[in-house]
This record gives structure tokens, sequence and C-alpha cells, in this order.
């Protein structure tokens, strides 16, 4: 915090306030080189002194049943941007993804969007409900789904509503807020396909239709096809009883396709033979195109990809010379195979380094060390996966679709990084 | 035939990709669910007027418990109050910078407003509506939006299925992918442009401005 000394503030630097507000003061744009690391830590713990956590006792075990980060992490958190929407309680925050690395998200940092508010469930009054076209119409409680053979799985999750903010031009400053409505965690559950095999599909089962237990009863269509695929019935996420957010105590895993199919506190699911064209496939989640006619049924998370690190929210806070660019990608038809930056705003391009496991439909973290000069940089990255698609640029998506989409914008995106180090959300030619 | 080959034989093309335990059909687990319970949660209603309850309401009648239940943050007459949700007008915006989509001008199908309204309104206080009051508050809505325009028009079960909203044919089948693949246009690696220039920058540098009206129209989903 003592980082972020008097000078910085005022008109010459107006977008202080914003990173203040987004939790990052401190990172104060530093300007000189060396700054950063002259002015961290008290010399009273640094060598040749001798901190106190080095001399006294700390907390014994138990000081925390359930830990949590260190306190110097609480700017790390979700966080929403409250003029977006009318409701709370139908309201989206956003993953901090420049504080992350790796490509698990932590159960706490998963973005949240509900429509009627968290349903406060109580396990032993879960019920899940098959029914329509089977031949036995059953319930289950969630003893019963934990006695069927259960599968352990590595996907993402992206609200089809991420990065929509943009498709007019940049619009917020900061990762958190145009990605962030993506989050990637390990799900433990049962395949659907056994729960619908249970019941029993009739021969004209072609869809079925998930629904939340929630104030908003959220229902979807979902094709039988991809529900006797690799959909799950998750009740646990990296490990543990899924966040009463995240639809606690069972939700619907639809890997590669958009979040809100990802019905949460699952509480029924009925076999039709044709779709229902609920609100949340007509009203919403609908794609309207330039000529005026939307697509509809849109379900797949096309490959995407974005630096977390530099950007706006987390500019470059030491002097030129060995600097780390990473970020995410990810696609919903399969693994990303290739990951190119640059940092000349397109002008050549780089194979970047993916690091870690690289599973279809979960994220991918990539790396590109660089020898930063000091000048001014425009960073972009750009996904391949194994289908042989490569992310576009936001203007060739606005070329097909216009400017009305809202959903589905997978668009290349662009920081521009100042001689200071900070970062600005910006477009380029 | 047993039943998991039945299954197999329906997922055509699907790609089993998950690990498969052995399995000899049916585990025997849940129990059956009675009509009664069903009856109790199944509430959806398709296109094809599938799942509508008996029931029937007229203009009239949806007004008056429009304007008590619903109009507190729909306004009077859908036009939305504040922030909230415009459910009438927006006919001929769908090409415009600003499209506005409601029942009238975007949404395909009437069974969506009747199985929206009684499963998530009125906000907070979901499925408490009556299917005969639900019915009142669809027939409001296709007034407020010029689709029927008598107040003694009374919408039921039997006549439900008649009514078909302006932009039914509205949509189409998802055209991706609609961009080139690498097969079609190989990326550039090295000098692929001559000069780059920044052409937009971001219009909110304080992710929190106090300004609301600066974005208001624009909407996360
Ligand atoms: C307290 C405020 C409030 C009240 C009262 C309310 N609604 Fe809503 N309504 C909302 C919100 C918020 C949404 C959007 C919810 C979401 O997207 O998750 C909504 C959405 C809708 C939609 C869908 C709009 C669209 O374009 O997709 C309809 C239709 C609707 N309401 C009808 C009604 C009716 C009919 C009533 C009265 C019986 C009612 N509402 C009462 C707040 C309210």
């Amino acid at each position: 915090m003592s980082r972020s000394s008097k000078s910085h503030d005022g008109p010459a630097n107006p977008s202080r306030r914003g990173l203040l507000k987004a939790g990052i003061a401190g990172a104060g744009l530093v300007a000189g080189a060396g700054l950063a690391r002259a002015a961290g830590g008290d010399p009273a713990n640094l060598p040749p002194n001798v901190a106190d956590w080095s001399r006294y006792l700390g907390p014994g075990v138990d000081a925390a049943p359930y830990g949590m980060p260190s306190e110097h992490e609480a700017q790390v958190v979700r966080r929403s941007v409250e003029w977006l929407t009318a409701s709370r309680e139908s309201s989206i925050n956003f993953t901090p993804l420049h504080e992350l690395d790796g490509i698990i998200t932590p159960n706490g940092l998963c973005f949240e969007r509900h429509h009627g508010g968290v349903a406060e469930m109580n396990p032993t009054d879960y019920r899940l409900m098959i029914n329509g076209l089977v031949d036995k119409p059953l319930i289950f409680t969630l003893e019963d789904l934990k006695r069927f053979p259960r599968v352990n799985r590595l996907y993402f999750l992206e609200c089809a509503a991420n990065s929509g903010m943009e498709w007019r031009g940049a619009q917020l400053n900061g990762c958190q807020f145009t990605h962030g409505m993506v989050h990637c965690v390990m799900y433990t559950g049962v395949p659907l396909k056994y729960l619908l095999e249970e019941a029993g599909l009739k021969t004209n089962a072609k869809w079925i239709m998930p629904e939340g237990g929630d104030a908003a009863g959220m229902n979807r269509s979902v094709p039988i096809e991809k529900a006797l695929d690799d959909c799950i019935v998750a009740f646990k996420m990296n490990g543990e009883a899924l966040r009463p957010e995240q639809g606690y105590p069972a939700r619907l895993v639809v890997p590669g396709w958009e979040g809100n199919m990802w019905v949460k506190w699952l509480r029924r699911i009925e076999v039709g033979d044709m779709p229902w064209h609920a609100r949340e496939e007509t009203s919403k989640y609908t794609d309207l195109l330039e000529g005026g006619k939307a697509r509809r049924f849109t379900w797949v998370m096309d490959a995407k990809s974005v630096i977390t690190s530099p950007s706006p929210q987390a500019p470059i806070l030491h002097a030129k010379g060995a600097t780390v660019l990473t970020g995410l990608a990810w696609s919903g038809n399969g693994r990303i195979t290739r990951v190119d930056v640059t940092l000349d705003g397109g002008k050549n391009w780089h194979e970047a380094r993916i690091d870690g496991p690289s599973l279809p439909k979960a994220l991918h973290r990539f790396y590109f060390e660089f020898d930063w000069d000091g000048s001014e940089l425009l960073l972009q990255s750009r996904a391949h996966d194994e289908t042989g698609y490569v992310q576009p640029t936001k203007d060739a998506l606005r070329a097909v679709r216009g400017t009305n989409s809202i959903y589905h914008n997978n668009g290349i995106q662009t920081w521009y990084v100042k001689a200071d180090g900070g970062v600005e959300n910006v477009e380029i030619s | 035939m047993s039943r998991f080959l039945k299954v197999a034989a329906l997922s055509v093309g699907a790609a089993l990709a998950l690990s498969q335990p052995l399995q000899a059909g049916s585990l025997g687990l849940g129990t059956p669910a009675t009509p009664e319970e069903i009856a109790g949660w199944d509430i959806d209603v398709r296109p094809d007027g599938a799942g509508l309850p008996e029931g029937r309401g007229t203009v009239a009648e949806g007004e008056a418990i429009f304007s008590e239940q619903c109009a507190v943050c729909h306004g009077d007459f859908g036009e939305g109050a504040g922030r909230w949700p415009v459910l009438a007008g927006g006919q001929d915006t769908l090409t415009s910078e600003a499209p506005v989509k409601t029942i009238g001008s975007y949404w395909p199908y009437l069974s969506t407003v009747y199985d929206y309204i009684h499963r998530a309104m009125p906000y907070g206080n979901a499925q408490s509506l009556s299917a005969d009051e639900t019915y009142a508050v669809v027939a409001y809505l296709l007034y407020l939006n010029d689709i029927v325009d008598d107040e003694e028009f009374e919408l039921s079960k039997e006549n439900f299925a008649s009514i078909r909203l302006p932009n039914e044919d509205g949509f189409i089948d998802d055209g991706r992918p609609d961009t080139p693949l690498a097969s079609e246009a190989p990326p550039c690696m090295s000098e692929c442009k001559a000069e780059v220039k920044i052409t937009k920058r971001a219009r909110i540098i304080d992710v929190t401005p106090e300004d609301d009206g600066e974005v208001s129209g624009m909407a996360v989903d």
C-alpha cells in the first residue's frame, strides 16, 4: 500500500480511481524502474534483520478449521459491476483472472450468475426428478446419486455473455471484467447417461429439459445426443461439495457449452421429443444478427484466449528486462493446440508455451517470456483448437454478425501497455 | 434388447468419451415418481401447447393483476420502470443500434410467456400465480403488445395455440463456425502489417462509474 505515492494522484493519471475501486490500490502504475522492489517491504523484516515471524510462534493448527487465503490476498475476490443489472439477485460477478495462475479456479473465486438469487437448499430435502418420455419416472435423493458410478472431469464453464459488453468497442478496463465470466474446476459426479438409463428412455426421446430448483426455475433444452455424450450431474467441485452459489447440492455439467445450460440446484429433468423454447433460449441467449434475424441454439463456446498479465488490473510493476506474459485459452470444441501472442499489435506473432495439462474443454495456461525494452506494447493472443478453428479478431466477428449479438464474443483482445507499465483495454487497426 | 443397448442405439454418433464402468442395466436406484409428485413439479409449457393447464383469463382481468403485482417493476404498460425489463413495444427495432427485445418484437412463441411468468414471476414470489391468473396476465401482455386489441379477449387452454407472435420466423440455426478455419486462411506469423493504430479505447476507465446514464441500454445478457 505504501507504494501508492502521492505523485500518482491527480489528473495526469485518470485511471487511478478506477484501479483503486477495482481493488489494486498500491499497484499504482509505478513509473520508474526498480521502484517496485525498492519501495516494497519493511526493512526490519529484510536481511540482514530477522523478522518477528522468524522469532515467535505463529497460530497453531485449527486456528482456521476451514483455511482461508492470506490476509495479504484480500484483493483477490470476485467483483461485480453494479450498474450492469437492476437487481443483485439476477446479476453477475467476475472471476479475478488477473490474480490467478494455472488452470484451476479456486471454488470461492468462480464467478456467479444467478437469475433468482442463490437457492439455499437443504441436502436432505434435495430431490432430482426424471419424468417425461421415460419408462419409469424416478426421484433420486442426493444419496441415491452417490451410489452411481462416478467420474472426475475438468471443464471450463463460460457464460455466453462473457465479453458481451465489448461488441461495440473496448469498454471495461480489466480482464476480470472483460473475460471473467469463465472458470474451470474438477467436477465429480454421475454421467447423466446413467440416470437417464435408470429411468429408461423411450425411443422418441430427442431432448431433455433440465430445470433448477431456484426461484428462477431455470430451464433449458438440451439435445439427447449431448445428454448421453458427456453431461454430468455433479455434486463436487475441486473435491469438495459444490458451493451454494454454484448449485449446491447438485448441478448439471454441459462440457464446452454455454454456462446458462449448466443448470444449478438441479431439481428435474424432463425428457421430450422437441425443444421447449424456454425464455433463456428465446428472449435471452439468442444472437441477434445485423439483418434482424437471430441465431438460436448457439450452444458451443468457440475457442478464445486472453492475456491475464500484463492486463489493466495487472500492470507491469518492474523495470525493463525479463518479463512474463501469461494468459488463458479454451475451446468448447476440444483441446487448445496452439496459442500465438504478439507484442506489436499483430505485426509479428510468436508461439506461446502452453504449460500444465492440456485437456479438452478445459482452460489451458500459456506463457510467453520476453525481454521488455521498456517501450509501449500492443499485446494480443490468438488461440487455435484441435478442430482447426482459429480465434478471430473482433472486427472479423462484427463483419459477419454486426454488433447486437451480446453473446459469443470470442474475438481477440488487445491490451495497450504504456511505457510506465500501465495497461489499457483498446482496439487496434 | 437390454436398456443399455437401446440407449446406445439412440445416441447416434455420440462419442462415448466417458470411461464406462461395467453396468448391467438398471441399478435399481431412485424411487418411482408418483403422478401427484410429478404434477406439482412438471410446470413447463411447450410451443405446441403441451403442458398447458386448464384455465382462462381476460385482458381486463390481467390488467388488474398486472398493475398490482407486476407494474412496480415492469411499468403500467410494460414499458419497464427504471432499469427493470421492458415487456412491450420495440417493434421494428431489431435492426437498429439499440434493439428493444420484447414479447411483441422478439419472442417467437407465446408458450414461453406462459411458462416463464408462471415459473419465475412475480420476481421474488415465483409459482404463486394460479393458472387463470397466468392466462389473464399473458392475455394482458398480448394486449400491451398490440397482438390482441379487445379488452374482453379471453385466453384459455383451448385458444392458446391459435395465437402466433410476430417474430416467430425471426430465428435461424447456429451458423458457426462463421470465420475462416486455419486450413482456409492460415494465420500470418510475421510482417503481417506495416503499421498499427489504436482505433478504440476503453470507454469506461472507471469500472464503477458514478453516472448510470453513460451505459444505460447495455445489458450483459
Ligand atoms: C420486483 C420486480 C419485478 C416484479 C414485481 C415482476 N418482475 Fe418480471 N422481471 C423482473 C426481473 C428482474 C426480470 C429479469 C430476470 C432475469 O433475467 O433473470 C423479469 C423478467 C420478466 C419477463 C421476461 C422479460 C424478458 O424480456 O425476457 C417477463 C415476461 C416478466 N418479468 C413478467 C412479469 C409479470 C407478468 C409480473 C407480475 C406477475 C412480473 N414480471 C413481476 C422483475 C420483476
